[in-house]
């Protein structure tokens, strides 16, 4: 299946200025949102996301906006079920907060209050599914993947951001392997676990094989970049294109990878030649 | 070498804070970086010597070994909070002048970013490494920077930015604070940043991890 594409770096091409809160545009610009998500249907994604990526408690609390959790995360999913219909699943995008447990800026019972608020407010608003994702801490990944399980009746996905370190193998960047991740979140109950961001969709399919080698069951979902931002006259692109993007589609696939979608820089293009290149397997 | 800051190099190299702390497992019981320091003070140990041949040394220890993915953020922080533990009893004597840092840096994540994670990491990192650190915390405007530039002449700036929506802030940042200041040396860091975009945007030094800052400083600091 396919999956949608970057929504960060498409608000800003929208307008979306430094230090503005990208998740308070569900509520003062929602026909922007809109465009965003029916432009990924239009592509040919089987599912999108909701505009709620830092719409946690912490996040928005550096807004100022921490009163706002219910009503934020809510018109997300409303907004992205509106461009869905009924033929579409809802993701709910959750992201982490920032806050580092084992330095004590946070405490086990905050993070769970936390997401278990978040995932609350996106089934309200009618995802089919909670997405957590760009994690790099497992315990953090963990409270969120039971917060969202225990307390929504949501199949839950979590993704974790892998870098490939000098030895060849990928660990996030609190050192976390897609083997240990896979392991520790399905025990959490997790019903779908892969990757997301990155440095670009090639090294994806070390990451897939990885977690194909622990269980050959669950479900893998990849949000890919399109590579690492290149910076011209006060703009960032991505080095990938669409095609680059569609050329590596079925060596993912046959790697075991069964959900495929973009992250940062990609566009609806990109998920439309993905979507022609999976139609056509 | 004295014993006691051989040992205490250890304790930052491997993040045992204080006796209490029971990381890392193989340290347990043993005294920490704060009954270390202290104790070193208390026998009359100079202060200098703490802190350049106690904790300088075990910060640099584990800052090569994160360049090298030997190990991750986390193991970092450990070493970075025995460090900070450390510095406090040190600092009384940095005030008084018994003790002397090498040079201020001035760090902050830039305007519109709020991740502090490896703005704080390099902080610590330089801190340890003998530097006065001024950190002007996460959303910094130019003006901000402009202003403890001012305070703090000779001094460097580093600049953090986690996301490719906020990294093209760094370009107007460094340009506010050439423009101000002449000369003011700017080193920038970040996931989405690399020399390519450091020399577009008129910044002089980039580094992928914190040691890559600490030896820059070193350099320029001499």
């Amino acid at each position: 299946m396919v999956s949608d594409g970057a929504w960060g770096t498409f608000l800003q091409k929208k307008g979306l200025t430094p230090g503005e809160c990208p998740e308070q545009w569900n509520i003062s610009r929602p026909k922007d949102i809109l465009d965003i998500a029916q432009s990924y249907i239009e592509a040919g994604a089987d599912m999108i996301e909701t505009n709620s990526f830092g719409g946690n408690y912490f996040k928005l609390k550096g807004y100022g906006l921490e009163g706002q959790v219910f009503g934020i995360n809510k018109a997300a999913a409303e907004i992205s079920r509106k461009a869905a219909g009924t033929d579409h699943f809802v993701l709910g995008s959750v992201g982490p907060t920032g806050k580092l447990l084992m330095m004590e800026e946070v405490t086990v019972d905050e993070l769970y209050e936390c997401f278990k608020s978040q995932s609350q407010a996106l089934e309200a608003g009618g995802v089919d599914a909670i997405v957590i994702e760009t994690m790099t801490d497992l315990e953090e990944a963990r409270i969120a993947v039971k917060a969202a399980k225990e307390n929504t009746a949501c199949d839950v996905i979590c993704t974790m951001t892998f870098d490939k370190i000098m030895s060849g193998e990928y660990r996030t960047m609190m050192g976390i392997s897609p083997k240990e991740m896979t392991e520790t979140l399905l025990e959490a109950g997790a019903t779908i676990v892969g990757a997301n961001c990155g440095n670009g969709i090639a090294d994806m399919i070390g990451i897939v094989k990885e977690i194909r080698q622990v269980n050959v069951n669950i479900p893998i979902l990849i949000h890919a970049n399109a590579g690492m931002p290149h910076y011209c006259d006060g703009e960032t692109t991505f080095p990938e294109t669409p095609a680059d993007m569609a050329s590596r589609v079925k060596e993912i696939i046959d790697a075991g990878a069964n959900i495929i979608g973009g992250c940062c820089g990609t566009t609806p293009d990109h998920i439309c030649e993905v979507h022609r290149i999976v139609k056509s397997m | 070498m004295n014993e006691l800051l051989t040992k205490l190099s250890e304790c930052i190299e491997f993040g045992k804070i204080n006796l209490a702390s029971p990381y890392p497992p193989n340290m347990k019981g043993q005294d920490g970086a704060d009954e270390i320091t202290r104790k070193a003070l208390e026998e009359g140990v100079n202060p200098q010597d703490i802190l350049t041949l106690g904790l300088m040394p075990g910060m640099e220890r584990i800052g090569v070994k994160f360049r090298e993915n030997k190990v991750f953020v986390p193991q970092v922080l450990m070493s970075a909070k025995a460090m900070s533990t450390a510095m406090l009893h040190l600092k009384p004597h940095f005030l008084s002048g018994a003790a002397k840092q090498k040079g201020t840096f001035i760090i902050g994540t830039v305007l519109g970013d709020l991740h502090d994670i490896g703005k704080n990491l390099v902080g610590m990192m330089v801190e340890g490494n003998g530097y006065k650190v001024i950190d002007l915390g996460t959303d910094v405007s130019s003006e901000k920077f402009i202003a403890a530039v001012i305070d703090n002449p000779d001094s460097v700036v580093g600049l953090s930015a986690l996301l490719t929506t906020t990294m093209v802030n760094m370009e107007k940042i460094t340009r506010d604070i050439k423009e101000a200041v002449p000369g003011t040396l700017v080193t920038i860091g970040g996931a989405p940043v690399n020399n390519d975009f450091c020399s577009k945007i008129g910044a002089d030094h980039y580094s992928a991890d914190p040691q890559g800052v600490v030896e820059y400083l070193n350099v320029k600091f001499v």
